[in-house]
């Protein structure tokens, strides 16, 4: 029985469990670290007995053969990062000198792809923005993975930051008053900057909305429309504070605003990808090139993107600032 | 224009290495600004305004954001008082 039991010990599910436990620190006295207390220990050894600061003397020449070791491995370590770091650099380089000359007709990109986007383009999705046409309606499936991707980014940075209100302990409490002070200074009263913030919200969150809506037309689009919206609900954040922007935008109004334009883009490209593999009519207007309600679903979804841009980097900045909405 | 692309280039790697090599991070993050605008108006000049857009408002704008945020949160901005300081004063 007690063999079993010492098997067990040893065993690594055993040795894993104590880690996760946090028992044993599987680094404990195996990692080389350096000496601090040295000379510590030698202004200490003038006041004690003979005895004692033989053992020590003992005790510190052990101390410093590993110490040698460890400086002759320090040496090398810097060598050898050294060495690992020019090898790829020139790794890297060599690549970069094989990549085809810019703007060769020969060159792989010039295919049949881009050939077809750059043609027919305008005609098949209405868009006079060729990027737009291409990121909403040709990759459109792209598109919504990364809009998903921000919104897990957002969710992650909401489950390590997430500060909860509940346990009522003193370590709980103190930090319920950091996050409070940190709350109660957040509007600085600076006069500048909230005369400047006065002026300039309305124009960015103006901007921010007129690069969303014309995204097929000109340069632009949801992704860099959401994050200039999200750059000016930032200015006025710090100009203000967050009581006047909690009236507007809660945890609510973030889940539900995401929630909605993540499903009506996944339902909208459901429906137009599904009646375009089985050749069949969509039935969404095209509309006029160059006119704003045009090029069919690539506005609506330009919506949807900004939205979810604009409130995921609002969420960053306030789960940093604050823990939580 | 030549002389133009190849003094923002020179500037985009002065900056890089800076970023990289300042001993203060409140200095290495406005230097990490300095290059995303540098490197928007590279996008201009190579004829794609929508990473442009993109660049100065992500790159410029909230990532340095956050990263100064990040950077109050740990108190590593030297000469910022941390809030019990400030409770003191009051």
């Amino acid at each position: 029985m007690s063999r079993l039991k010492k098997n067990y010990e040893r065993s690594f599910f055993y040795r894993f469990k104590k880690w996760v436990e946090g028992e044993y620190d599987p680094f404990d006295g195996k990692l080389e670290i350096k000496n601090t207390n040295r000379v510590k220990k030698e202004l200490a050894n003038h006041t004690q007995n003979p005895m004692e600061v033989f053992y020590q003397e003992e005790e510190e020449e052990i101390e410093h053969a590993t110490e040698e070791g460890l400086k002759w491995y320090q040496k090398i370590y810097k060598i050898v990062s050294v060495v690992i770091c020019l090898s790829i650099i020139s790794v890297l380089l060599i690549t970069v000198s094989y990549l085809p000359k810019i703007g060769n007709p020969d060159n792989p990109d010039n295919n049949e792809v881009s050939k077809r986007y750059i043609e027919k383009g305008l005609e098949e999705t209405g868009a006079t923005n060729i990027v737009s046409g291409m990121i909403l309606d040709y990759r459109a499936f792209d598109t919504f993975g990364e809009s998903n991707v921000l919104f897990i980014a957002a969710c992650c940075v909401l489950i390590l930051l997430r500060y909860d209100f509940g346990g009522k302990d003193s370590a709980n409490l103190k930090k319920i008053n950091a996050e409070a002070n940190d709350r109660i200074y957040e509007p600085k009263n600076d006069v500048i900057l909230q005369r400047v913030a006065f002026v300039l919200v309305p124009m960015i969150i103006i901007f921010g909305i007129y690069v969303i809506l014309n995204g097929h037309l000109s340069p632009g689009g949801g992704f860099s429309g959401g994050a200039i919206i999200g750059a000016g609900l930032i200015l006025y954040l710090n100009a203000f504070g967050f009581k006047k922007t909690e009236r507007f935008f809660s945890q609510k109004t973030f889940k539900w605003t995401v929630f909605s334009s993540l499903t009506f883009y996944c339902l909208a490209k459901s429906y137009s990808f599904y009646t375009g593999a089985n050749h069949m009519e969509s039935g969404i207007p095209l509309g006029t090139a160059g006119n704003i309600l045009s090029s069919g679903l690539i506005l609506p979804l330009n919506i949807c993107v900004g939205l979810v841009v604009a409130c995921t980097m609002y969420a960053f900045y306030v789960m940093f600032r604050k823990g939580g909405f | 224009m030549e002389l133009f692309k190849i003094i923002l280039l020179l500037f985009l790697i002065i900056c890089a290495i800076f970023t990289s090599f300042s001993k203060n991070l409140l200095t290495s993050i406005i230097i990490y600004m300095a290059y995303s605008l540098i490197m928007s108006i590279i996008w201009i000049l190579l004829k794609s305004p929508d990473l442009a857009i993109t660049e100065a408002a992500v790159g410029a704008g909230v990532t340095s954001v956050l990263f100064f945020v990040t950077l109050k949160k740990i108190n590593a901005v030297k000469g910022d008082q941390t809030d019990e300081q400030i409770e003191e004063k009051l």
